[in-house]
């Protein structure tokens, strides 16, 4: 009886370890709809029939003007009413990049047949990373540029607007290839609001932003039924 | 009923096992893939099928083969220039990994003729020394 009772135990305290080892191992695979606003936000006082009422203004990204691997100019107009997923990096880049691409390409798949959503590349290396040499790097990856552009601009332009993305690029002469830069994938919503941050070298979190794009998109059969 | 529970808990158990497996799994790797993980995984992927035609695949690769004698200063200095691997052209600079010595070349070679449905004859130390002495002049320190 004692050691049934051991055994009982010991099985139940394995049953503890598969529940603990299971959390630590897996991913979170919980579904979001209600996606994050990412970023400072205001808050901002107005009055509506003498009525004093508090509106939130989330962070958006300002304007911007890069051109693309067919030397178009791409703006906050190529984008408006898109869903977008941007990222930074520069093509000699010998970490990182390559993996990134390898996993964008993922989305690029999942969504290809879907026009409201794009992918922005920037270029951190605008000195390098030219026109041709985007074109001819966009054309080894076999994506289309109406789906995905890389751009490149004014350097200064580049870093800044990272910064708006909340991701971090540099010069930095100490890395391998010459500059820092994050992996991070980073979703914006139709009115360019960040909507979530993921590690684009990690095949689980870029998993889970191509299970969250669609919740930001709208629901387009059913908006249309209810117009007509 | 209590026969019913017992089962389960056991089964639980040999479930937990697996998963703690899986876990730990990924620390009882050779130092061949761990340095290829380390040093080559980012631009030739997890499973050598590199990247579209940017970056040309390490797993089917007749470069491998056909230019054997070639692959240590390869690792160890980098390489320049358009290469032909299994027909495609390539054009993406690789960087050199100076700081690997000739045994952590060895078994990254090792582990590359030998994974992603490769089987290729495997590389000696001695091989590997005698082909760093070629390219020795290319250290840059």
């Amino acid at each position: 009886m004692e050691r049934n009772n051991l055994r009982t135990f010991l099985s139940a305290l394995l049953l503890g370890l598969l529940a603990l080892s299971w959390q630590a191992c897996s991913q979170n695979t919980a579904e979001t709809s209600d996606l994050p606003y990412l970023g400072e936000r205001q808050l901002v006082q107005r009055e509506v029939d003498g009525q004093q009422v508090t509106d939130t203004v989330y962070h958006r990204i300002p304007d911007f003007a890069f051109i693309n691997q067919d030397s178009q100019v791409v703006t906050s107009l190529t984008v408006q009413d898109k869903v977008y997923v941007t990222d930074f990096f520069f093509t000699t880049c010998p970490t990182i990049c390559p993996k990134m691409k390898s996993q964008m390409i993922r989305i690029y798949e999942a969504f290809e047949d879907d026009p409201r959503v794009m992918l922005l590349s920037h270029t951190i290396d605008p000195q390098h990373d030219t026109v041709a040499v985007l074109r001819d790097y966009a054309d080894r990856l076999q994506v289309n540029s109406d789906k995905w552009h890389f751009v490149t601009g004014e350097k200064d332009s580049i870093y800044s607007i990272a910064l708006q993305y909340m991701v971090s690029a540099m010069e930095d002469e100490e890395e391998p290839g010459g500059f820092v830069h994050s992996g991070a994938f980073v979703l914006v919503d139709q009115n360019r609001h960040v909507r979530g941050i993921y590690d684009g070298t990690d095949p689980a979190q870029v998993d889970r932003l191509i299970r969250d794009i669609p919740t930001l998109l709208p629901k387009k059969k059913k908006k249309d039924a209810d117009k007509n | 009923m209590l026969i019913k529970t017992k089962i389960l808990l056991y089964l639980a158990g040999i479930a937990a096992l697996l998963t703690l497996t899986r876990c730990f799994y990924s620390d009882k790797q050779n130092e061949g893939e761990r340095l290829y993980t380390q040093n080559c995984a980012n631009c030739h992927m997890d499973d050598g099928s590199g990247l579209r035609n940017l970056i040309p695949p390490l797993a089917g690769a007749d470069y491998l083969e056909n230019h054997r004698d070639d692959l240590a200063c390869i690792i160890q200095h980098g390489q320049t220039g358009n290469i032909v691997v299994n027909g495609k052209n390539y054009n993406q600079g690789m960087p050199g990994f100076e700081h690997l010595n000739a045994g952590q070349i060895t078994n990254i070679l090792n582990y590359v003729q030998t994974n992603f449905g490769n089987n290729n004859p495997r590389f000696s130390i001695q091989e590997v020394e005698k082909q760093l002495f070629k390219c020795r002049h290319l250290l840059e320190h």
